[in-house]
């Protein structure tokens, strides 16, 4: 085991941790957001640069700082390291920076998008955002499209994490949507109309950290801090039938499978708990679900700030 | 900004000749077994030089001699600025503007291909056979202003410069 | 007297492009010797001596890069020649590689041998696809001659040389950007660790190296490391290619000996001779698009007075205050008659073009750095616009993945450092920028020393 400080807390952590999983291990926070990282899903990290962190000491062996911040989510702890991610004026000056770069093409639509409450942008802008854009220029847009007639891309939202690239890749037998062109022109785009048809792509839907892929099934249904999660399972074939569905009264508004508080589809028994196509667009009678009880949301999201979640307990009891 | 998805182009499968075939094996032959992704590239040069432009069914075809999915190949040729991905002229010419062509007159050069072939950049002449395009430093610093043209280097191009390369294509194309 | 030439001393003789002229003249001589009477440790170690530093740009110490090679059992090594030449104002390689293509073929097999690589690659900009055929027909000349092969000169060591080419992408010339295109992807740079030493291409151990590094082996080997090493003043040993372009009386390549002085260059007989059309100079780029921009009164002289030398050093001294860097060697000199606004703007567009999107500060950044100056350029600027690209460009800086981000950032924050005069002067008097250009700049000496 090697010995890690971030933010003045010690913590330690097996051989060629990363300091991002270290300062989660930790928890709290002493974790640096991460907006295209994503552990379940190996090959993801170091593009979105919201992780950045001093390097104040490289290691007990060399304890010359770093002279970059580093991407915490690609780089590894060695013992002695000090990093300073909170207590850093650099790393929120900087990640302020990024912040503002991953905005500036991104529409300040949280009003109409279906994101809004659950998007991690959102958050981070709350966290770091100046409450005025120094962009005069226009924006770059793009038509929305339909890969597959259950997801919706918005492409106008994306910030390129490519997290729904690796899920294409790694759950799914064949890949037909990916990154085309380059610079601020990157897009991700099928190219020509093309079907994404497999019995897991809907989970590039959850991996999704802000609203540029969607549920057509549930698109404009409702914001989701008026809906109640809950954890509910079914008998399911093709996966592991472990979900959250969200509810409203007696009906299922929509199905994702289970988060943890870094937003990522949890482990259910060393397995990530991916749900199929069927269970997530093709479920939505109750009757079809084991309901468990009330999944609790431990992202700092507006659907875990109490007055929402204390008002639709009432409702709920009320219409229940 | 709008970005644009490619133009509407006939997804009918193409065929590729047989030099054409044994050009991209001969590529492919280049690199060890199981790394034939490595001859993407060229191959996709060789599928422009003969078609003139890089079609979704000509991609789909190099995925299907590769074993890779269309998609990684479109990844790749949209990446790379010396793959059309609409239909162009028979001359393709592409005008460096960066820095160093800058400073020795490319804005000039433009203006007056532009003015000469009666395009904008971007267009294509109504006969089909100029295409004008600028490009980002070709690496002819020193011998600016640069152009290039199916792969071959114009350069310390002035005005009467243009108007032989332009004609020298023309007489080219008609005596073919 | 222009000083020895080790690269491009024979360039002028007819037919040196072809395998019997070169030979004749001494070609494949280093070959003969590394194979024949030198260990593989041997010439890695005349390389160290000779000092020889990466000639793409960075200028990494090449002994020191090799030693880096990872060395497992059973796992095949790579080295790959980075000749995606594409950094406005740097045009040698193609010179080299068009002129005497057998002297890279020659650095190739000898570097090889000295890395232990049995498969080397040449990676080729796209838009050099005429060298990519000269090398071809250079190595299958050197085949034919049983230069490359199996069994090459009997000494039991067996090379393949590939070229490969690009597709247009100046990112490539990253090195992780160039494995990843030489994989048949997207040229996105990869992350780091690990570096290609450790796992390079399709995982395996590979060094990277620039066209004029590859080719400066061969002189090291044939007349040894510190024959090499005397040449140059301080860590800037042996000859270097310089691509000269921009408003000079003679623009082109020039081989010369490290430690010529700027002066020298530019306007000595045996160089630039001066600028063209009898005009003063406004300012240079001494080494390619992503070093700092330097007025003319930093260009010859150091901010302290001294005289300013062709070496790593020299053109570094001053740090980012009042200095820049030897980078690739790429030369551009600007006259009195030259806008800095708008060639910066061409520059932030050249970056923002090349960017590969794939990390936010520099997709974003490069993108915003461009409409910026822009409008600065054409004359809908705003005071506040100067400052809003210097705060852009130091978030981008040094928060990328690859350095494109920084030499994207570092042109923008020279060229306003050195010129804000002209900048603000396009906002200020924005119908008139439209229509004439600022000229020259006053020296501000002072306020630079303090900076």
């Amino acid at each position: 085991m090697i010995k890690v400080t971030i933010d003045d807390i010690e913590v330690e952590v097996e051989p060629g941790t990363t300091i991002l999983n270290a300062a989660r291990q930790i928890g709290g926070e002493v974790v640096p957001p991460a907006m295209c990282y994503y552990s379940k899903l190996p090959g993801t990290g170091g593009k979105c640069r919201t992780c950045l962190v001093e390097v104040a000491a490289g290691s007990t062996a060399d304890p010359r700082p770093m002279p970059k911040l580093m991407a915490s989510c690609s780089t590894t702890v060695m013992d002695g390291m000090i990093v300073k991610n909170k207590t850093s004026e650099r790393v929120h000056d900087n990640r302020g920076g990024v912040v503002e770069f991953l905005l500036i093409n991104h529409p300040l639509d949280c009003p109409i998008c279906d994101q809004a409450g659950e998007c991690h942008l959102q958050d981070l802008g709350y966290e770091h955002g100046s409450a005025k854009t120094r962009y005069r220029e226009e924006r770059r847009t793009f038509d929305p499209i339909d890969i597959g007639n259950k997801i919706k891309l918005h492409m106008n939202r994306c910030i390129l994490c490519y997290r729904c690239v690796h899920v294409a890749n790694q759950l799914t037998d064949h890949r037909v949507h990916g990154v085309m062109h380059r610079g601020e022109h990157a897009e991700i785009s099928t190219y020509i109309q093309n079907a994404v048809e497999n019995d897991f792509s809907g989970n590039m839907i959850d991996v999704c950290p802000v609203g540029a892929l969607t549920d057509k099934t549930f698109r404009f249904k409702s914001r989701v801090w008026f809906l109640k999660p809950m954890e509910a399972e079914c008998a399911c074939t093709k996966c592991s039938g472990k979900a959250v569905v969200w509810m409203f009264g007696n009906e299922i508004y929509r199905v994702t499978a289970r988060k943890d508080k870094y937003g990522e589809v949890e482990n259910i028994e060393d397995k990530t708990a991916w749900i199929c196509n069927d269970c997530r667009f093709d479920k939505k009678d109750p009757s079809k679900w084991n309901i468990i009880g009330p999944r609790k949301i431990d992202r700092h999201s507006v659907i875990s700030q109490g007055k929402y979640e204390t008002k639709i307990d009432k409702g709920l009891n009320k219409i229940g | 900004m709008k970005i644009s998805s490619p133009e509407q182009q006939d997804l009918t499968p193409v065929e590729f000749s047989p030099e054409m075939m044994t050009e991209i094996n001969q590529v492919i032959g280049l690199f060890p077994e199981g790394k034939s992704k490595s001859a993407l590239i060229r191959i996709l040069h060789i599928v422009q030089t003969h078609f003139g432009w890089t079609s979704v069914p000509a991609m789909n075809k190099v995925a299907e001699i590769l074993s890779i999915q269309p998609i990684e190949v479109y990844e790749v040729a949209t990446f790379y600025t010396m793959f059309h991905l609409n239909p162009v002229g028979n001359y393709v010419f592409e005008v460096c503007r960066t820095g160093p062509c800058m400073i020795v007159g490319s804005d000039d050069i433009i203006a007056y291909i532009e003015q000469k072939l009666n395009i904008k950049v971007g267009g294509t002449t109504s006969d089909g056979m100029f295409t004008l395009k600028t490009a980002e430093c070709l690496g002819g610093c020193g011998y600016g202003p640069v152009m290039q043209c199916k792969y071959k280097f114009h350069e310390h191009l002035t005005t009467e410069k243009v108007d032989e390369i332009i004609e020298a294509y023309r007489t080219a194309s008609i005596s073919k | 007297m222009a000083g020895r030439k080790l690269l491009l001393e024979n360039v002028h003789i007819p037919g040196i492009e072809t395998y019997d002229v070169y030979r004749k003249n001494g070609g494949y001589a280093s070959v003969e010797k590394a194979l024949k009477k030198m260990t593989p440790e041997e010439v890695v170690e005349e390389v160290k001596k000779s000092g020889l530093r990466g000639r793409g740009g960075a200028g990494f110490p090449t002994g020191m890069k090799w030693s880096f090679l990872a060395k497992p059992e059973g796992v095949p090594r790579y080295l790959v020649c980075n000749a995606d030449e594409s950094e406005p104002g740097t045009f040698k390689d193609r010179y080299l590689m068009e002129k005497i293509p057998h002297l890279l073929i020659e650095g190739m097999i000898t570097s090889s041998y000295a890395l232990g690589a049995n498969v080397s690659y040449i990676y080729i900009r796209g838009e050099f696809m005429y060298i990519l055929h000269i090398l071809e027909k250079a190595i299958a000349e050197a085949r034919a001659n049983g230069m490359l092969g199996k069994n090459i000169m009997g000494s039991g060591y067996d090379l393949e040389l590939v070229v490969a080419p690009g597709g247009g992408a100046y990112i490539c010339g990253e090195e992780t950007a160039l494995l990843e295109s030489l994989e048949g992807k997207r040229g996105n740079p990869r992350m780091k660790p690990p570096f290609p030493a450790v796992k390079g291409l399709w995982g395996c151990p590979t060094v990277v190296n620039n066209v004029e590094t590859i080719a400066a082996v061969v002189p090291i080997v044939n007349h040894g490391g510190e024959d090499y090493a005397k040449i140059g003043i301080e860590r800037s040993t042996g000859t270097k290619l310089i691509s000269a372009s921009g408003n000079l009386v003679r623009p082109g390549v020039y081989e010369i000996e490290m430690g010529v002085s700027v002066e020298e260059f530019i306007y000595g007989d045996d160089y630039c001779q001066g600028i063209a059309n009898g005009k003063r100079m406004k300012a240079c780029i001494p080494g390619g698009s992503s070093v700092p921009i330097l007025p003319a009164h930093l260009v010859t002289k150091t901010a302290a007075g001294e005289n300013r030398l062709m070496t790593y050093e020299s053109l570094a001294d001053g740090g980012f205050a009042s200095g820049s860097m030897l980078g690739s060697g790429g030369f551009i000199v600007f006259d009195e008659d030259q806008c800095i606004v708008k060639n910066t703007y061409t520059f932030a567009r050249f970056y923002a073009h090349e960017s590969c999107g794939q990390c936010s500060p520099c997709r974003e950044g490069t993108g915003w750095m461009e409409k910026v100056l822009h409008r600065l350029d054409h004359g809908h600027g705003t005071i506040e616009d100067i400052s809003l690209l210097e705060e852009i460009n130091k978030k981008i800086e040094g928060n990328t993945i690859c350095p494109l981000g920084d030499a994207a950032a570092w042109p923008v924050a020279a060229a306003i450092r050195h010129f804000r005069e002209e900048f603000e002067w396009h906002v200020t008097h924005a119908a008139e920028a439209q229509t004439r250009n600022y000229g020259l700049i006053q020296p501000r000496v002072e306020e630079i020393k303090t900076l």
